[in-house]
């Protein structure tokens, strides 16, 4: 009889590491080897600014990322802090709705809610950068009524850059608060009828508190990649609302500036870093990530 | 199955309450919202679709001018878009397949053993998840741009290999998570007894784990497919400038050009993916019900 634990693993020193080593030393090499030149990089200098960067403890890169592109920053983190809330809003009926009220058409509704990304994040972004124009129907809509001026625009604006990113990261909200509303029990909710709740106070008090580990895995799936995202700014917005991921991917592409531009991506993973923790703490559900 | 959902049968017991006047005005609002968020999912489809049959007057594919059908008779006319997204094609499949089989042995050794370090193999797996894409772009260009430290001065150039390396190690972790998610709650005892039943370790492996376990694999593959042919950021950093997957090229040619024939393979692989997916659900649905599940 060979011996396992309560769940059913077997103790071994030697197998595990045939199976998953090959990846081990993948990820290694290609997730946290970069990470390290990325560091070395970041504080490396140029002598002159055709010549090859140096490793040389050159601390000024971080003052200088922070000093100059502090507006890009702040800019990325409302930004995305404002998709992801917008995301939450929008997603969160939808996947009550599906949850709760999709019986058997519980599949086909997720797969809506997936097929919209099976054309490309370029294109999609693309396509609401004409649904946006100047010469579309929106704009004219609005001005119409007057909400916008009569030469207000949508495109090149904050607002239409939070809302590409909201658009473009909603399935990563949909799909987890789906999988928590789907594993509550519904018997729950009958029983806080029973006693007299209402279904808003019942929502309140047993469905939303249990959903908490969906919407905290879809804020952080939302949020990451919308803070360091560069395509719906570069389509939707002006250099005035450039986000940080505009910037690293002009000084590393475009000006070919490595050091700052490494030393910006660095403070970024950092800051992103710390926000992730800070935001497990509040919301107490450390186990998850 | 009845078909009593949950909130029908929360209703039943609430009726003739006071609330219930309430919870319907409620229902209604939540259903609405519920609607309006797919039709904001569906929008942008809407106008990639329409604007495959649009006649652009000029390079810019973006207000509507006439209706055609020259760009589904021409669909392949771009040839930078068509190689491009042949390029992508090759690559996807080859990165999901390396991803699948790398991240598939990870996932049964972390369920099936045992292990010191579990923890910390854990902590590997999902940290790639949670970096930021354009922090693992930026990090691999500099380990491409420094291959000293890594070959020993022999320069390789960024192109398809560098790509396939990128889209390999962000589907790894993804295929992990997924595979593991899958085969938690598998009987590795079924193993034992093919063994105690005199079946060599490959043999068990092919007969009985694998059958099993395909499922959770295939989804792991899909899902890595999927993430690698739409991969733009990452992708963007390390292919350098003569290796054009599908998205780069886009973004490259959206400066000058936004030609109909984007829309128009947009579409198609829209359309195609969706028949892939109705045909596959269809045959899994079929499978359960034969093996009574």
């Amino acid at each position: 009889m060979i011996e396992r634990d309560d769940q059913g693993r077997k103790r071994a020193t030697i197998a595990p590491w045939l199976l998953q080593g090959p990846g081990i030393v993948f990820l290694i090499v290609f997730f946290f080897f970069p990470l390290y030149t990325l560091g070395r990089m970041a504080l490396s200098a140029r002598a002159s600014r055709f010549s090859d960067p140096v490793f040389s403890w050159h601390w000024d890169n971080f003052s200088s990322a922070f000093s100059k592109y502090g507006d890009q920053f702040t800019r990325s983190f409302l930004y995305a802090a404002a998709a992801t809330l917008l995301a939450l809003v929008i997603a969160y009926p939808l996947a009550y709705v599906i949850a709760f009220r999709g019986g058997r058409f519980k599949n086909v509704l997720l797969g809506l809610v997936v097929v919209p990304f099976f054309t490309n994040f370029l294109i999609r972004t693309l396509a609401w950068k004409t649904i946006l124009g100047d010469q579309g129907t929106v704009v004219s809509v609005l001005r119409g009524v007057g909400i916008l001026g009569s030469s207000g625009t949508l495109l090149r604006t904050p607002l239409a850059v939070i809302g590409g990113l909201t658009y473009n990261f909603l399935p990563f909200m949909v799909l987890p608060v789906y999988v928590a509303l789907e594993k509550i029990d519904p018997r729950l909710v009958d029983a806080a009828r029973d006693l007299y709740s209402d279904t808003w106070r019942a929502f309140r008090k047993v469905v939303f508190p249990l959903s908490l580990p969906g919407v905290f895995a879809g804020s952080l799936l939302v949020f990451i990649p919308a803070a360091g995202d560069f395509v719906n700014a570069y389509y939707l917005g002006n250099t005035n609302n450039s986000m940080i991921g505009n910037v690293v991917q002009n000084q590393f592409l475009v000006q070919v500036d490595y050091p700052v531009a490494a030393a910006l991506s660095f403070v970024f993973m950092a800051i992103v870093m710390v926000i992730v923790i800070a935001y497990a703490r509040v919301l107490g559900t450390e186990d998850l990530v | 199955m009845t078909a009593v959902t949950p909130t029908a049968r929360a209703r039943k017991v609430s009726s003739g309450t006071v609330t219930s006047k309430g919870g319907r005005a409620g229902r209604i609002g939540v259903n609405f919202a519920a609607v309006l968020g797919l039709l904001y999912l569906f929008l942008p489809i809407f106008v990639i679709v329409a604007f495959s049959f649009n006649k652009p007057s000029g390079k810019f594919n973006a207000v509507w001018e006439q209706f055609t059908f020259d760009n589904w008779m021409h669909p392949f006319a771009d040839q930078g878009l068509v190689d491009a997204l042949w390029l992508s094609l090759r690559i996807s499949l080859i990165a999901s397949l390396v991803a699948t089989v790398l991240g598939t042995f990870m996932a049964i050794a972390a369920v099936r053993y045992r292990f010191r370090a579990s923890g910390f193999v854990n902590f590997l797996v999902v940290l790639p998840l949670t970096t930021p894409e354009i922090v693992l772009g930026a990090s691999l260009l500099t380990l491409f741009l420094e291959p000293h430290l890594v070959l020993a001065n022999h320069q390789f150039a960024l192109g398809f290999v560098t790509i396939l390396v990128a889209h390999i190690m962000f589907c790894v972790s993804y295929v992990a998570m997924t595979v593991k998610a899958r085969i938690r709650g598998f009987d590795w005892t079924l193993e034992d007894a093919a063994m105690d039943l005199g079946a060599p370790p490959a043999r068990t492996f092919l007969k009985v784990t694998l059958p099993l376990i395909l499922p959770g694999i295939l989804a792991a593959f899909l899902l890595s497919f999927a993430l690698s042919i739409d991969d733009f950021i990452i992708t963007y950093f390390v292919s350098g400038p003569s290796t054009q997957t599908f998205p780069v090229q886009i973004f490259g040619q959206s400066r000058v050009a936004t030609p109909p024939q984007i829309n128009v393979l947009a579409s198609m692989i829209l359309f195609g993916s969706v028949t892939v997916m109705a045909i596959g659900s269809i045959v899994g649905a079929r499978r359960q019900r034969r093996l009574g599940l």
